[in-house]
């Protein structure tokens, strides 16, 4: 009986207990709540994957409706695997939260906070597990709104500015959405993402279809911050409250990578997106931009968050370079890198946020001699910064490792030297890190600080050892990528 | 002749564009931020014609099964619409209040002055 609706299970547990959060008054009870529903999370997704390794496509007919015409939740390789990476953060950073939300949100805002969340979780959630088009749209906004609060939520009120901007750029881009599908509908009469696929053949050259393809690439684009589209992301990250700032930058923009993924290789295919039409090339040279342009913006950034975030730019443009190889290589090694980054980037904003909840700011300045007092919370710091680097026996260095693979069969070996590149101006802006808070006298901020408490630190280093452990163990990672992205290409027509 | 005609028969597509096009200036364009959540909707309404117009077919009926009926207009764009409108007004809700919190902050709306105190920092 469970196990039959697993799939409803993934996302209506968290919008239930969103609504229960939201009615509590007292914020560690609704974390309480908050903590159940993102712990049975990763079992439920678990579950998932393995009855999809095992007997392959899972369709679930929401409510009974039978698809084409209800709603199908429908998990293959590729959304088991995101669905699970999504749940496991979630439940990674429950326990992290408790403290970290006590000391940036106001008592009476706590849960709320919590309600915010469990919204966002079940909106992500929802957009990897559906089938249908318009669904994704409303799973989109329910994530995408919760992101907004989330973020207005921060202590400093610029963060109220960000989540304006925010605001404004994820509703554009949402609505690039949605008249993408409206064309599409009208042009396919379903709504059925599979169904849709079907219905494509023989009139995927005709406008309106080709017009689709491009407002969806641009809506998604924007939610991804595929650079140039990337100005709200900086400034979101940096005013968002610590626990917010390492779920989104570890979840949010993945699972608007595999919207464009279930996009480009499920519902057009490969052939029409690569053979026909310049997409590869474009994607090629936004990536390059983003690879370059972002880490070097990164490297003269005074505040860590943001530095960090300049860095999650760049390291997207790494994953959509992966879709432009657009060879199994070089596919397997975009989805390791959706993967990996989640791992390292949510491993290293949650260091941030623990030297936060010590020494109240996240200047570079004020971080100088902190590896003197806090020595195993900066300890975790640079080992996922080595990660997010590329050094060989951490999991940065698996992905860049089949990206350049991949590079190399498609002919593309000046690419490999461009990998090389970009990630050394990532040892540049990690490098200013280790160096102020290692070879530094102790700052006046930084005095007094100590460890932050074990449940906090404890999520932390846990990440820090997956980013560790999946770069010597690939088996997990890699393989299931390797089969995702084989499964993706499969769908060629 | 033939692409007057053309023009002229799909009428509906021109005013949904003009629509698009005039609400997406307005948020780029304007720096008060109620002016810019006035130009979003526009471009969100724009959207909701795109899905209704396709839908209606002349003289057809809705989708009752009667054997006086064999023409029907499509249902399904206005369920949807319905769904984007509700998205939409959940949308709007939070950004005006996000713009009250930015007023009570900041003592403005205007993007302009915001930004340029914020420099002075």
């Amino acid at each position: 009986m469970i196990a039959a609706n697993l799939p409803a299970l993934q996302v209506v547990l968290p919008l239930l207990g969103a609504v229960l959060c939201a009615f509590l008054q007292r914020g560690v009870w609704a974390w309480g709540i908050a903590l159940v529903v993102s712990v049975a999370m990763p079992f439920v997704a678990a579950g998932l994957l393995i009855q999809v390794l095992d007997g392959g496509i899972i369709s679930y007919a929401m409510g009974g409706w039978e698809p084409p015409i209800g709603i199908e939740y429908r998990i293959d390789v590729v959304n088991a695997f995101l669905l699970l990476l999504v749940s496991v953060i979630g439940a990674v950073i429950m326990p992290y939260a408790k403290r970290s939300v006590e000391k940036e949100i106001a008592p009476e805002h706590q849960p709320w906070f919590y309600a915010i969340y469990l919204l966002c979780l079940c909106g992500l959630l929802g957009i990897v597990i559906t089938g249908d088009a318009f669904n994704v749209f409303v799973f989109m906004e329910v994530s995408s709104l919760a992101t907004y609060a989330l973020i207005a939520m921060g202590r400093d009120r610029r963060a109220l500015l960000a989540a304006y901007q925010y605001l404004i750029m994820g509703t554009i881009g949402a609505t690039f959405y949605v008249i993408g599908v409206g064309l599409l509908y009208s042009m396919t009469g379903t709504l059925n993402l599979a169904d849709m696929a079907n219905r494509l053949e023989g009139i995927e050259n005709s406008r309106a279809v080709l017009a689709a393809l491009a407002f969806l690439t641009v809506g998604i684009s924007l939610k991804l911050a595929l650079f140039p589209l990337h100005v709200w992301l900086p400034n979101a990250y940096t005013y968002a409250p610590s626990m917010a700032t390492a779920f989104l930058a570890a979840t949010a923009t993945k699972v608007a990578v595999y919207l464009l993924l279930r996009y480009f290789f499920t519902v057009f295919g490969a052939s029409i997106i690569f053979t026909r039409l310049p997409v590869a090339e474009i994607f090629l040279i936004l990536s390059l931009a983003a690879m370059f342009g972002a880490s070097i913006v990164a490297v003269f950034q005074d505040n860590v968050k943001r530095m960090l975030a300049y860095s999650s730019v760049a390291q997207i443009g790494y994953i959509t370079l992966g879709i432009a190889i657009a060879n199994k290589t070089g596919l397997t090694g975009g989805i390791v890198h959706l993967f990996n980054h989640a791992l390292i980037k949510g491993a290293l904003f949650m260091a941030i946020g623990a030297v936060f909840y010590q020494i109240g700011s996240v200047k570079l300045d004020d971080l100088a001699g902190l590896g003197k007092r806090m020595p195993i919370t900066m300890g975790a710091f640079v080992m996922a910064g080595l990660s997010i680097i590329g050094v060989p026996g951490t999991v940065g260095f698996v992905s860049k490792w089949y990206l350049g693979l991949g590079a190399f069969e498609q002919g593309w070996w000046w690419l490999v030297f461009l990998l090389v590149a970009s990630s050394l101006i990532s040892v540049v802006y990690i490098g200013r890190i280790v160096e102020v808070v290692w070879f530094r006298p102790v700052s006046a901020a930084a005095k007094r600080a100590k460890e932050p408490p074990l449940s906090m630190l404890l999520p932390t280093l846990l990440l820090v050892a997956a980013t560790v452990y999946f770069g010597f163990d690939t088996s997990l990672t890699a393989g299931i990528a390797e089969r995702a992205a084989e499964w993706l290409l499969a769908g060629i027509r | 002749m033939d692409l007057l005609q053309t023009i002229v028969a799909h009428y509906n597509h021109w005013i949904i564009i003009f629509l698009m096009v005039s609400g997406l200036y307005i948020v780029v364009a304007r720096g008060n931020m109620i002016k810019k959540l006035v130009g979003l909707g526009l471009f969100q309404t724009s959207v909701y014609l795109l899905y209704l117009s396709p839908g209606k077919i002349l003289g057809g009926t809705p989708p009752i099964l009667s054997p006086q009926f064999s023409v029907y207009s499509n249902p399904l764009p206005h369920v949807l619409i319905l769904t984007a409108i509700v998205v939409g007004v959940a949308t709007l809700a939070l950004g005006l209040a996000l713009v009250v919190r930015i007023n009570e902050a900041f003592g403005t709306i205007e993007e302009d002055e915001i930004f340029a105190g914020e420099e002075d920092e």
